[in-house]
Order: C-alpha cells, then structure tokens, then sequence
C-alpha cells in the first residue's frame, strides 16, 4: 500500500509535469487569432492532464492514509504535498470559472516545486504522537492547507499582472522586484537540485561539535559543510573541510543548506539570464500577450476573497478549538499561532486597502506576492527554524 | 445642521454626496467626475462632515480606513519581533530570564531581553496596539453602517440620470417603440433571483443586498472576540493551575473551593513497539515515539454532610482516564495531561542491624512522603526518625537541609533503640552514604530497597469566558462568508424617449455581474451595457 502511494505521487508529479508545455501550447495558439470564445484543444489536453494528476494525487493520499491508519497531515512532507495538491485544485477550480490557460501555467510550476520540496523531507510513514492523537488534526490541517493554496493562487495571478504590466524596455525598481521574486522560484529549484544531488551520491560526513550548552555532540552533514559547526572536527577522513565556522547559537547545518541552495539558485539564474539574454520577467512576458489585466487582477483579488474566510477558520478558528482541547488553551502566543495571525492580519489589510482605498491592479499585484511570501516564511522558515509546539512538523 | 434637499424633493441629511432617493450628486466637484465613488453609496458619513470639535477629530481619527491599516500593520510587524526569539513562557526554566537570554543569543538576546520583548504579548504597548483597532472596528463600522443602510433603504427605482451616466456598466439603446414590453428581461432576472421593483415602467433589479452588511456583521465578531479577551482580568472567569497528583494519592482540586477531589490511580507511558510493520523505518530513524500518555482518576465530590475540619467524606463522581486529547471534564473545569515524572522514590526500606552479627530485629518501610516519626519493631526494638530531608544537600552552611518537598534525594537521621540501648544511637543515612555521629554504633540501618511511583502533572482549567470568544469568531466567520461569498447588485433599466438605459453596479466581480447581465438582455433587443473602466484602460 506504501508503495502504491508513492508511486501514485510519483505519477501525479509527471502529469502536472507534462499538463505544462500543453497549457503554453495554449497560449501559442491564441496568437494572432480574436479572443476564442471557448478555450482550444490544446487547453483541453492540458486541463484533462491536470485533473488526472490531481486524481492520482488523491490516490496517493486515499492509499497513505490507509496505509498509515492517520491522515497523511502529521509531518512537513505529508503537509507541503497536501498543500501542492490543494493548490492543483484550487487552480482547477478558478480554471473552471475563467478560463483562463495561462494560470495554469503559473500554477502548476509552483505547485510542482512544492511538491517537489516536499520529497526533500523524510518520507517514510510515521506514529503520531499523542498531541496529534485527534479527528481535528485531518480538519485544522486540511482546512489550512485549503485556505493557503487558495491564496497562494493569487499569487499565481499577481504574478501574470505583474509580468504583463511591468515595463521590461528599462531597469527600474519594479522589474528588480520581479526578479527577486524569480530568483526566488530559481533557488527552490536550486535547493531541489542539490539535495537531490548529493542524496544521489550518498554524501555523509559526520563532525564532532560543542553546542551551545558546551555539550559534545555530533552532527551528520549530507552535503560538503562550505559551514561548519562550532569547533567542529571531521570524523571521517576525505571529506569536504568546513570554509568557516559558526557559533554555537546557529544551525550550521541548515545555514550551510541555505547557502548551498542559494549558490545552486544563483548559477541557475545565471545560466538562464545568459540563455535568454534577457530578464526572466522580459521574457515571460510574451506569455501573457492575449491576457487582459483587468481578468487576472479579479482572479487574484476572488482567490484571495474565496481564500481568506477559508483560512480563517482552518488556521485560526479550528487551530484555537484543537489548542483547546489539546494544549489546554485556545491560543498561546506560540510561534506558528502568531504567524497564522500574521497571515490573517496581512490578508485583511490587503482586502481594507483594496476596498477602501482602491488598491487596485498592480499594487493588489504585489500585496498578493508579499501574502504569498508571508505563507512560504510560515511553511519553511516557522517549521525549520524557529519551530516551537509545531517542531514535529519539522521533522 | 441643515438637511439638503435634492431637486427630486428627497430631504438628504447634512453631509450626503449622491441623493439617497435619486442618486444625482449633490456636492459640484462630483458632477464633473467620470464615474461615481460608489462606495457607502455617497452617503453622509460623519466623519465626512464633521471636524470641528475634539470628539470630531477622534472620531475622524479612527474611522479612517487608513488609520486601521497602519494599526494591522504595525501590529503584524510588532507579532513577528516576538517570533525572533522564545517567549519568556516558553523558555526552559534553567536560568532566569535576564540572563538565559543573553547566555543563549548574546548581546542580540540581552537587548531583546532589555525592550521587553520576551514578553511583547502582554506588554502595555501590545494591548495598546489590540485597543486600538478595537476602537477602530466600532468607529469605522458606525461611521458607515448607519448612512448606508439609510441609502439603500431609501433608494428609489427611478435614479437621475447623471446618476447612471456615472455608473461603471452603461449602455443606450435606440429602440422604435419605448413601450416594448420587458417581460423577457424580467422572467430572466426572476431566474437569476433578483428582487425587482418597478416604477413607472422602470426597473431596478437588485439581489444579495446582505452581503453588504458582511464586514459590519464581521467587525461586530471580532469586537464581542476582544471583550472576551478583555473579561479574562476579571477574576474567577479564568483559572490556570497545576495538580501534580502522586499514583495511589488522593488530592483536592485546586480551585474548586475544596469541593472536588482527584484520585490518581496508575499513569502510564506507552511508546512505539520497535518493530512495528508500518512505522519501522521512522522509529528506526527517530528513536521512541510516545504513543500515549494517560492518568486513570477517579474524581470525587466532597459530601454534603462533611464537616468541616474533619476529614472530607467523598461521593464518587465518575472514573476516567485523562489523555492527551481527551481532558476529564466536570462543571466547568477540565483537567488536562501535560506533564509526568516517572518512578519518583515513594517508599524506602531498611533492617534495623547488628553490625557484627548482621542479625536483623526488623524492617521498617518509610512512606517518604509522609514518615512516621516512630516505627515499632517488638521486643524492644524501634526506630525513631528525628530528621527527615525529603531533598538532601548541604546548604551553604555546611548543615544539612532540603532544598524541596519532593523525594529525589532522601536522608534520614534515625535514632535506633534496642534492648541493650535503650537510649539508642543516632546514625545519619542518606543514599550511598551513612554517617555515625559518635562512630561506634552497634546497629546500622540496612537499606532494604525502595519502591517508586509514577506522577502524573495535570492542568487546572477553568474558563468562563470561552462562549464569547465562541460568538464571536461564529459572528466572525458568518460576517466574512457574507461579504466574501455573496455580491450585492443591481441593475437598472429605464425608458427614455426613444432610448432603454441600462446601468449596472457590484460591489465586486465585475466580471460576473457582467455575464449575469448578457445573459438577461438575450433576445430583449436592449444591448449589453458598455464597461467604461475598461474602455479607459484599451484607450
């Protein structure tokens, strides 16, 4: 059953894969042609593509599930897929509503990467501890799952709005903003390749350290420590010696990811600025040629509107009913509690700024970016860094 | 202050941008605009109007939307400072906190310490902050709530035409016979759930006006929230304690006015089996995994009759096992598993001896929780405990003293009496270790062994005001589905010589309302009305 699992994960993971180049092919094909009232063939391989990684998705779930006798909800892999396929759903959803290919093409990527993170993370079934022991654990963390995806498909719509409307013809402060967010995207990529890398080549070295309570202990590294930990010696002989070394109070191990991740981003970034020639925003922007801005500033605006009572009750409503029963307290100041806040106070300014102030267009564009970096901060750097009563998440 | 009065003899109060009745605006700069600000329906909003005195300005203050999002902004930076290191509550009791901040983070972890934000949540500021956007929800939701019920209320069917000129969706149609019917349209519209009110032959078509009341409804959840919030300071609405309860003890609740007692009768551990089939691979990887943990009680009620300064008498109330999870609930109270210390020393044994014979003249077993302060052997025999040191150690002194209540270290000072001693002799005993005062004793304490029992570390709660947070986030999120998943429009059609006008407003998605409109004028002849936004931007 673990094995059917993974492998309908797997399969899931090509389909969205080669659903990609269909929903370009889409786009293509509207070139020079009127708006087409309905959407082409290519649009409908593409989406029919979706809708069965999507299913074999749900399968993978469905078997987990199964297989582990808990929802598949309780660790940081299991979660972040959950969220990639909540996201394929969301953007069915809108698809069906607007009709619109190019959001698939913004979309799925980012849910594919998601996904793709997610495999990162230790995969194998795991017990749950007794504070998970809970029928609320499948409703809080599906509902949070839910709601953040619907949102994050705002951000796959600002995205289009700001790549169209964006002038690429000079340098200027909006168009180094829509690189970051790019280089951003490029340094998933470029962690995905290194881990993916290394774990290939089997990669261990194992050091001896003083942490920060003077304690000795070891730490196993799976990539060449460019950082090493605080008076770290090497174990083995013939590995990688650490460039410099952090104090105590710093993960050395996850920095030395961080930095590993972003010199793989950096290259790749490189590498695809000197392929193109051209900023990545420039050249995506040909993309969007036959969208019209005023659609995907709705789209975005009703994702977030759709999305925001969602999370709402999953992150706070339902997350303060389980801490409750569980923690004894509905809400305990606890890292991933405040944060939740923090998203849900952001999303209500964006929605009062753009209710009442008319913030409209490009500058919803880029709260909805900013949003969506608020929920990848919670979901990376909450889970792995600062942890908290979540930590289990982190493992 | 005086009433404006529209040219269609509507009286508007003091302050009103468009006529509630008619729609035409009535302040010159409107009339010269493109399109009108739809927002509120250009009622007369007092904070608009009024800014002479200084609740004028107060009230200004905090009704402007913008004052609110400084007031989310700011508070969502101040939350995610308190993120940057653990809170005080959170932070392992090793130390004090002045100085396990600055032992942890250095210099970055004192200055964090020294702002005070390893307490943000509950520093006067904070509340400040929380206070203010509380105000902020009553003003601004009072400031508009009240003139827009009044417009819409108020609205007529017949709007004026500088009013629909105005509006985002307009069209014109030229028609031969104004009087052609529009019954199509309205069959369609009827389908389409609108409400429809007809006047002189024209229509106003209008449908999910409630969604309107979304963010009041909202507001009004999140302030009942706060109030919630404020009601906890109030005391005897929120009890936060502890009941460490030993296995076999018996305990009064603490809180409860002496009025209920727990009895504790096993708390048990559970882990992962190793080899289980499924998770074999995680536990391989990660070590134990508790699987449960669980304290069997038995809850008692003091009885009535009892008297006081006797001894309780005690009516069963239920048995339970608490869990993780699964707190034992009773009149308000919970009692929830949060911690356990296992195998803490309970009882200690030793045989009264004769050093050189190694004869033993009896065993006594001492309740470390309660010693008695003589055992009888028979014949002559008994130990007398003269000191008792639940927590041994040598103070600064070099006395001998306690540093606590709970037996993790016990020592003894026994005074032996035997037949041939009948004033005994002292010896010292604590673990590993005895000491004779005088170093000749005939008798030793022997140690016997020792018992142990599991303690289970509870959670006293009581909380009265939980239904209010409960209303409040029901209020909540009803107010924010109405706003989000409903849409207030409405759509007008008027007869005008040899013309149909047509007009259509939403307070969101256009782009439906747009849809909605084509497909209610197919077939009527009238053309789908322009989108003069859109326009705009093509240009």
């Amino acid at each position: 059953m673990a094995n059917l699992s993974s492998n309908l994960l797997f399969a899931a993971f090509i389909l969205y894969l080669v659903a990609i180049p269909f929903f370009g092919g889409a786009i293509k094909q509207k070139n020079g042609s009127k708006e087409q009232k309905s959407p082409n063939k290519w649009a409908n391989i593409a989406i029919f593509l979706t809708i069965i990684g999507f299913i074999a998705q749900l399968g993978y779930f469905i078997t987990r599930w199964m297989a582990a006798g808990h929802a598949p909800l309780s660790n940081l892999f299991e979660y972040t897929t959950f969220f990639g396929m909540c996201l394929v759903a969301a953007f069915i959803l809108i698809y069906f509503l607007y009709k619109t290919p190019i959001l698939g093409l913004f979309v799925l990527p980012v849910a594919l990467l998601i996904i793709a993170y997610a495999s990162m993370f230790p995969r194998e079934l795991s017990p749950l501890i007794p504070a998970l022991q809970s029928y609320w654990l499948q409703i809080h963390v599906s509902t949070v799952a839910l709601g953040e995806a619907i949102l994050a498909v705002s951000f796959g719509a600002a995205l289009i709005y700001l790549v169209k409307s964006v002038d690429q013809s000079k340098r200027s402060k909006k168009t180094v903003w829509l690189e970051v967010v790019m280089f951003s995207i490029v340094s998933v990529i470029g962690f995905i390749v290194v881990t993916t890398t290394f774990s290939l080549m089997d990669y261990k070295a194992t050091y001896n350290w003083i942490d920060k309570n003077q304690i000795e202990s070891t730490l196993e590294y799976n990539m060449p420590a460019l950082v090493g930990p605080h008076q770290g010696e090497l174990v083995e002989t013939g590995k990688f010696e650490p460039i410099i070394e952090v104090p105590a109070i710093v993960n050395a191990k996850k920095l030395n990811t961080v930095i590993w991740s972003l010199l793989a981003g950096v290259l790749l970034y490189l590498l695809i600025r000197l392929i193109l020639r051209k900023r990545i925003g420039a050249a995506l922007q040909p993309l969007t040629k036959n969208i019209k801005l005023d659609l995907v500033d709705e789209i975005s605006y009703r994702s977030v509107l759709i999305g925001f009572p969602v999370f709402t009750l999953g992150g706070l409503v339902f997350a303060m009913i389980w801490a409750q029963i569980a923690w004894t307290r509905f809400w305990g100041w606890d890292p991933k509690e405040v944060w939740a806040l923090i998203t849900w106070l952001f999303y209500a300014a964006f929605l009062h700024l753009r209710l009442s102030k008319g913030w409209h267009g490009e500058k919803s564009a880029w709260l909805a970016v900013i949003g969506f970096a608020i929920i990848m901060f919670n979901l990376i750097a909450v889970n792995l860094v600062i942890a908290g009563l979540h930590s289990y998440a982190g493992s | 202050m005086k009433e404006v009065k529209c040219e269609c003899g509507h009286v508007n109060p003091h302050g009103t941008v468009l006529c509630e009745s008619c729609g035409i605006p009535l302040i010159e700069e409107k009339t010269r605009e493109k399109l009108l600000d739809m927002r509120y329906e250009g009622s007369a909003r007092r904070s608009q109007t009024y800014n002479k005195t200084i609740i004028d300005k107060i009230w200004n203050f905090f009704s402007s939307v913008k004052v609110g999002v400084w007031l989310i902004v700011i508070t969502l930076i101040a939350s995610a400072l308190g993120t940057i290191f653990p809170q005080e509550m959170y932070i392992p009791p090793v130390m004090p906190a002045v100085e396990y901040y600055e032992d942890q983070y250095g210099w970055l972890g004192k200055m964090y310490y020294e702002l005070g934000f390893h307490n943000l949540y509950s520093s006067w500021w904070y509340l400040v902050l929380i206070a203010s956007i509380g105000i902020s929800l009553v003003i601004c939701s009072l400031d508009r709530v009240v003139p827009l019920y009044r417009a819409l209320k108020k609205q007529r069917v017949t709007r004026h035409e500088s009013f629909l000129k105005r509006q985002r969706l307009f069209g014109i149609t030229q028609v031969e016979n104004k009087d052609i019917p529009f019954d199509g349209v309205i069959e369609n519209l009827k389908k389409k759930r609108y409400s429809i009110r007809e006047e002189n032959g024209n229509i106003l078509a209008e449908k999910g006006r409630f969604s309107r009341w979304g963010p009041y409804v909202n507001h009004v959840g999140l302030i009942i929230f706060l109030i919630g919030g404020m009601l906890r300071f109030v005391p005897g609405m929120y009890i936060d304690d502890v009941l460490w309860i030993r296995e076999g003890e018996t305990k009064v609740i603490p809180e409860t006015n002496g009025q209920y007692y727990l009895e504790n009768k096993e708390f048990t551990l559970e882990v992962y089996d190793k080899d289980h089939e499924v998770f074999d691979e995680a536990l391989s990887n990660s070590g134990m995994v508790a699987k449960n943990y669980q304290s069997d009680v038995v809850l008692y009620k003091r009885a009535d009759n009892s008297v006081a300064g006797e001894e309780a008498k005690l009516d069963q109330v239920k048995e339970f096992s608490i869990r993780v999870n699964e707190p034992l609930k009773f009149e308000g109270y919970a009692l929830y598993q949060v911690e356990y210390k296992l195998d803490e020393l309970s009882t200690m044994s030793f045989h009264l001896t004769n050093k050189e014979t190694n004869e033993q003249f009896g065993k006594i077993s001492v309740d470390l929780n309660e010693p008695e302060t003589k055992y009888d052997l028979g014949n002559g025999y008994s130990v007398e405990v003269m000191s008792y040191f639940p927590d041994f150690e040598f103070n600064s002194e070099g006395q001998p003293a306690t540093k606590s209540r709970i037996p993790n270290n016990p020592a003894f000072v026994f005074n032996m009496i035997t037949p041939d001693k009948p004033d005994g002799e002292i010896s010292f005993v604590a673990i590993q270790q005895t000491i004779e005062p005088f170093e000749d004793n005939e008798y030793k304490m022997a140690f016997a062994g020792i018992e142990t029992k599991d303690v289970s570390g509870l959670t006293v709660r009581k909380d009265l005001t939980l239904w209010i947070f409960a209303v409040g986030g029901f209020l909540f999120m009803v107010g924010v589905a109405q706003g989000a998943y409903w849409n207030h429009r409405r759509i007008w059609i008027q007869r005008r010589d040899q013309e149909i006008w047509i007009a259509g407003h939403t307070n969101k998605n256009w782009h439906g309302i747009k849809r909605e409109i084509k497909e209610i004028l197919e077939g009527s002849g009238i053309n789908e009305p322009d989108d003069l936004i859109k326009e705009t931007e093509d240009k």
